[in-house]
């Protein structure tokens, strides 16, 4: 389903999450447009994880409400991604599976999508034994056989050693912009998806982000375009942030 | 001490020249608990797992009940189960007292709340770890019970074993509603019990030189099956590096 750009795919309207005496997050006002790619960024704790999962479905809303403004398939990455002591290709073919396609199509198409990151060759491979990174591009290969139109990410890099971590964000810069990168093993030509993640890695932020968000206990300090955020001005907070994982 | 040395002897000539009368006693043993802990653990599985993933109002008592079943003293079980097979109880008109299914019967009831508690344990964990990614996936929670039951399969093999090792060890059970009939209802547990009342220390000494060596076997098979899965796991990671390297240049 094609998806005009610009049309909102998800709007949260003054949501909170509260964990007993915990307010994970407070407030937030947040608007997920077709081919943006939102970063969400903030010390451990500030609600990015949460927010992803309430975008998600995964988690509840204490207050406010989650809208789903126009009807799109998604899919979310982890950050320790989780594969059953199966092949990779029936790890993939599984999340098909799950979504209502027939097993034998599910596998078959399992395997393009083990193509698209590079790692057909381990089709047969216990997904268990594989190392972090290859992982991670199994899990990749699981959404992007999705074919979801958002893709939520909750630091998919932070867990890998820096070879890992280039590769994985290689993908995700392909499968979110696929026209802008040209290189890697993913082939060009699909349409982008729209992508919100988080990340400690301000660099990574840079090199993905359209928009970034910054996030304090729970509330949403500063939401800007990622140019705007990283050379004008920001709230203290945000500052010393930046300046903080910047040194 | 005077008879000990003696007994022993006389108890591995038992077991090394297979005795008919210990081994068929041997035999059923094996027969009951087997039998006992496979439709134990068909039902145990299920439940365990299910409870592994449910949230319903009351789950907390149902765990509590479940733990304490496990402390379940095997002569209250075979209190429990005599009453019910006796004649005048409910399950009376099977005409099960003292035989097999009697016995099998009260070593399954014995080992359901032991493979229904570890099972769910062992599910819950993998549902707290990686339930969520399960769900984002789109599995409902009874799907999410069976992935992550069949995911951890290799501790599940565990939970069998020390369900067959309550089993195969208990003797109160099998003692009321067997009756330890002779040539019927008489397994290892309730022999040597009998046999060292009786002051028979060779047979009673053999029988439990054969049950220790079962329940070394199968506790050592468990080693070796997890040391195989750890070294398979290791040499096909090896691989993948390989081939990935490979792929790369």
């Amino acid at each position: 389903m094609a998806l005009a750009a610009g049309a909102p795919l998800l709007a949260l309207t003054g949501a909170g999450v509260r964990f007993g005496r915990l307010q994970a997050l407070a407030g937030v006002d947040l608007q997920v447009h077709a081919g943006e790619r939102i970063a969400l960024i903030g010390a451990n704790g500030s609600g990015k994880s949460t927010l992803l999962r309430v975008l998600h479905g995964l988690q509840p809303l204490s207050a406010g409400k989650l809208a789903c403004a126009a009807p799109h398939r998604q899919a979310m990455l982890f950050q320790r991604p989780y594969l059953l002591r199966a092949s990779t290709q029936t790890n993939v073919a599984l999340g098909l599976w799950l979504r209502g396609h027939a097993w034998r199509e599910a596998r078959a198409r399992a395997l393009t999508a083990l193509a698209r990151v590079g790692l057909e060759a381990l089709a047969h491979q216990n997904g268990r034994t594989l190392s972090g990174g290859q992982q991670q591009r199994v899990a990749l290969a699981r959404v992007w056989a999705l074919q979801a139109q958002l893709l939520l990410l909750d630091e998919p890099t932070s867990s890998l050693d820096p070879h890992a971590k280039r590769e994985v964000e290689a993908l995700i810069a392909q499968l979110a912009d696929p026209g802008a990168v040209q290189t890697g093993s993913v082939q060009p030509g699909t349409a982008p998806v729209t992508t919100v993640f988080s990340s400690h890695n301000l660099g990574q932020v840079k090199r993905l982000a359209t928009r970034v968000l910054y996030l304090e206990q729970g509330r949403v300090l500063a939401d800007l375009p990622m140019h705007e955020f990283f050379n004008g001005p920001l709230p203290q907070a945000a500052r010393l942030f930046v300046k903080g994982e910047t040194l | 001490m005077n008879t000990l040395y003696p007994s022993f002897l006389t108890a591995l000539d038992l077991v090394a020249g297979l005795d008919p009368a210990l081994w068929s006693i041997v035999r059923r043993s094996l027969a009951v608990s087997a039998t006992a802990c496979a439709l134990s653990f068909g039902a145990g599985l299920a439940l365990g797992a299910w409870l592994g993933v449910a949230r319903f109002r009351g789950r907390g008592v149902v765990l509590v009940l479940l733990n304490t079943l496990l402390a379940l003293p095997s002569v209250v079980v075979g209190l429990l189960v005599y009453l019910l097979l006796s004649r005048s109880g409910p399950l009376g008109w099977l005409g099960w007292l003292f035989s097999f299914q009697a016995m099998v019967l009260a070593q399954a009831v014995l080992v359901l709340p032991v493979v229904t508690a570890l099972t769910r344990q062992t599910v819950e964990d993998a549902e707290r770890a990686y339930g969520e990614q399960l769900q984002s996936l789109g599995a409902g929670r009874l799907l999410r019970s069976l992935l992550l039951a069949w995911d951890t399969r290799l501790a599940l093999f565990t939970v069998l074993v020390a369900a067959f090792g309550r089993a195969i060890s208990e003797v109160g059970a099998v003692m009321i509603v067997g009756g330890n009939v002779d040539g019927f209802t008489r397994v290892m547990t309730t022999a040597i019990a009998l046999e060292t009342s009786k002051g028979d220390l060779p047979l009673a000494l053999a029988l439990g030189m054969v049950l220790l060596a079962v329940v070394l076997a199968l506790h050592g098979s468990v080693a070796l099956l997890q040391r195989w899965a750890v070294r398979r796991d290791a040499a096909a990671g090896a691989a993948a590096l390989t081939l990935a390297t490979g792929a790369a240049a």
